[in-house]
């Protein structure tokens, strides 16, 4: 397989070329879009590279078309994924949501900016927490990702792949203006160095007949690609096992939802990813995701250097969220910051997950700019 | 043409799992969706690589009846991820079966596009001049003056011609009948199965329940004798002048041209980049 850009070695590329490299290694080869900025600079990857990979990258009318485009790639048998930013990404919901209740692996990356709606297109934010958590109707459960950096945007890509197509859902790289059109220097794996995830695919006639049964007691139903001859019904309606709806019936109903969220949270010990510094004995803690991290991580040491026994949980893995191990750090900590772009996100999670153990405090900063790590550093010292 | 019994058809092709189906007394979908199987049975197309995809409404439960590979997807997005799926495997023959409402509405936009791009795609569409599920609110193709539960006192906007605006727009076939007109219709929709890009054919069909006893056409036979009225066949339509055809529907063969599809395109671009990469001679 020859590639469009080098591998094996490092390159100084921005977030959203990271993206869309570590997109064609992951094995996409669905790619359907609309410009928008901050995450054109991912379509643009797409549109250079897809078809030299033997791959299809289409600009398409619009975000709902985008997101329709890759879920029926995705049904026939393709890895795809879309990009967009807040207002795009909330012309996604609906189908978003049909990914979720038809179990399809897709990839959506939402490079935020300011809102609420047009606000500020080139500038960062982390105001979309909540809408790609809840932003679609219903009960359901996805899983949402988060970088801070160039690196973490491409290996998290690879990963928001493998995660799709183990657990038959689509996952959210939220990423921002920041990290989209900053560069670094990112390590561009060769093919071989890279871990892939296949979706499970029916082994016999029998997990053929039940697409959303489970066969293997996971909760995770093989995919019955179409055109393979399993004559496969899909819809966005209540089903039961075998794809018929149902849409009347509560016991269908609940068993198809709590399976499709059981999935998730019955599997957050190998969803969920975080990176800790100076935790350890730590009695002020930061909790802080994406870019903002970058600010975190500088004023723990500053934090440190003035004998304040400060740390920092980044987390990767916005959602399924792990409020049993929030709760468990606030009991050991006197007090938890959550500096984030926006006027309080992730704190409502953090809040809920700390359990009132420890206070819980929000930096909130928004504009467009990043916190200097001096804002954090005042705020924990008064 | 030799007529297999409707019983044959149904044993070879429909779900019996999912009977019966929803479709209320009178309906025309049921006739549409039999020249459509006839029409792949005639041909003898292989059912395995068939696709049906469909949006929201009464006809787009459709792809749930048939034992075919099936994706119903959200109110008036059917061609969008049609497209994903015919260009991620373009293997697949793909069939849209949508409502007025779900192409011309909510969908219109994927709908003009989709046929701009000449997807390879071919579309059955029931046009029965309102949102038959929701309970009879009116649709983008009600002429003027025909009442909805969103219209009580007649419709005052002027109808999109869905034939016509797909003409326009660039599709390879386009066809209109009224599901009476069950020889054309059969023909007309081999004839699409069988061209690549983008292909229509429409059914004027009847909806007793949430549109005609609205209309005061309360049965299925009174709808029909009203297409019989108010449906003008193309060869005779061109002789007509404008004021004659007011509140007239024209029926026929609009469209049969033969640009590339999407899929040949989408090859040829294909070549085109690994050749200014310099990869490919």
């Amino acid at each position: 397989m020859r590639y469009p850009f080098p591998v094996g070695r490092s390159d100084f590329i921005q977030g959203d070329e990271a993206i869309a490299r570590a997109a064609i290694l992951a094995g996409c080869r669905f790619y359907a879009g609309y410009p928008i900025t901050p995450a054109s600079e991912i379509f643009e990857a797409m549109a250079l590279y897809m078809p030299l990979v033997d791959g299809v990258s289409i600009q398409m009318e619009d975000e709902l078309a985008s997101m329709a485009a890759i879920i029926g790639a995705s049904w026939a048998g393709a890895k795809a994924m879309t990009a967009t930013s807040g207002p795009g990404f909330s012309l996604m919901q609906e189908n978003l949501g049909y990914a979720v209740m038809t179990e399809t692996p897709v990839v959506v990356v939402d490079v935020q900016r300011g809102g609420p709606s047009t606000g500020q297109p080139t500038l960062a934010a982390q105001g979309d927490i909540m809408q790609a958590i809840w932003g679609t109707h219903g009960d359901h459960s996805l899983i949402v990702l988060s970088p801070s950096t160039v690196q973490e945007a491409f290996d998290l890509t690879i990963r928001a792949f493998n995660l799709a197509e183990k657990y038959r859902t689509p996952v959210v790289l939220l990423t921002d203006a920041e990290i989209a059109h900053m560069r670094e220097r990112v390590y561009i794996p060769r093919p071989e160095e890279i871990e892939l995830i296949e979706r499970k695919l029916p082994r016999n006639e029998e997990e053929a007949r039940l697409p959303f049964g489970d066969p293997h007691g996971d909760g995770v139903p093989p995919m019955p690609i179409f055109g393979r001859g399993y004559r496969t019904y899909v819809t966005g309606l209540t089903h039961d096992e075998y794809g018929h709806p149902k849409t009347v019936d509560a016991e269908v109903h609940e068993r198809l939802i709590r399976r499709i969220i059981g999935k998730i949270e019955n599997n957050k010990a190998d969803i969920i990813t975080y990176d800790s510094y100076e935790l350890d004995d730590a009695e002020i803690a930061i909790i802080s995701t994406g870019i903002v991290s970058r600010s975190a991580i500088r004023a723990v040491k500053i934090l440190r250097e003035r004998g304040v026994k400060a740390g920092l949980l980044k987390l990767n893995t916005i959602w399924p969220f792990d409020f049993d191990m929030i709760e468990e750090l606030a009991e050991r900590v006197r007090k938890i910051y959550v500096p984030e772009m926006n006027l309080g996100q992730l704190y409502h999670l953090v809040r809920e997950g700390a359990n009132g153990k420890a206070e819980v405090e929000l930096i909130a900063k928004i504009g467009g700019e990043v916190h200097t790590p001096m804002e954090i550093v005042e705020r924990v010292v008064g | 043409m030799y007529l297999k019994s409707a019983y044959d058809i149904r044993e070879k092709y429909l779900r019996k799992d999912m009977l019966p189906t929803i479709f209320c007394p009178g309906c025309g979908i049921g006739s549409a969706l039999q020249y459509t199987l006839r029409a792949i049975d005639d041909l003898g197309l292989n059912q395995d690589e068939i696709v049906w995809v469909s949006g929201i409404g009464c006809s787009s439960r459709v792809p749930g009846f048939v034992n075919f590979d099936g994706l119903h997807t959200t109110h008036g997005r059917a061609l969008a991820f049609a497209t994903g799926m015919k260009l991620a495997n373009p293997n697949l023959k793909i069939i849209a079966f949508m409502g007025d409402g779900d192409a011309a509405a909510i969908g219109g936009n994927h709908f003009i596009h989709a046929i701009r791009r000449n997807l390879d795609v071919t579309v059955i569409l029931i046009n029965n001049f309102t949102y038959g599920m929701t309970g009879g609110q009116v649709a983008p193709t009600a002429l003027k003056g025909l009442k909805g539960t969103t219209a009580p006192y007649g419709q005052f906007e002027n109808p999109f011609d869905i034939a016509d605006l797909a003409v326009s727009a660039g599709a390879n076939y386009v066809a209109r009948w009224s599901v009476f007109n069950y020889l054309q219709g059969i023909n007309s929709i081999k004839k699409a199965l069988q061209k690549e890009g983008f292909t229509l054919v429409e059914f004027l069909s009847p909806c007793p329940v949430s549109f005609g006893r609205r209309n005061r056409m309360k049965t299925a036979p009174e709808l029909l004798r009203w297409y019989q009225k108010i449906t003008v066949p193309l060869a005779k339509a061109k002789k007509m002048k404008p004021e004659e055809l007011e509140g007239k529907i024209v029926i026929g063969e609009f469209a049969d041209r033969d640009r590339p599809g999407l899929v040949r395109e989408y090859e040829a671009y294909k070549k085109r980049a690994k050749k200014m990469m310099g990869w490919e001679e």
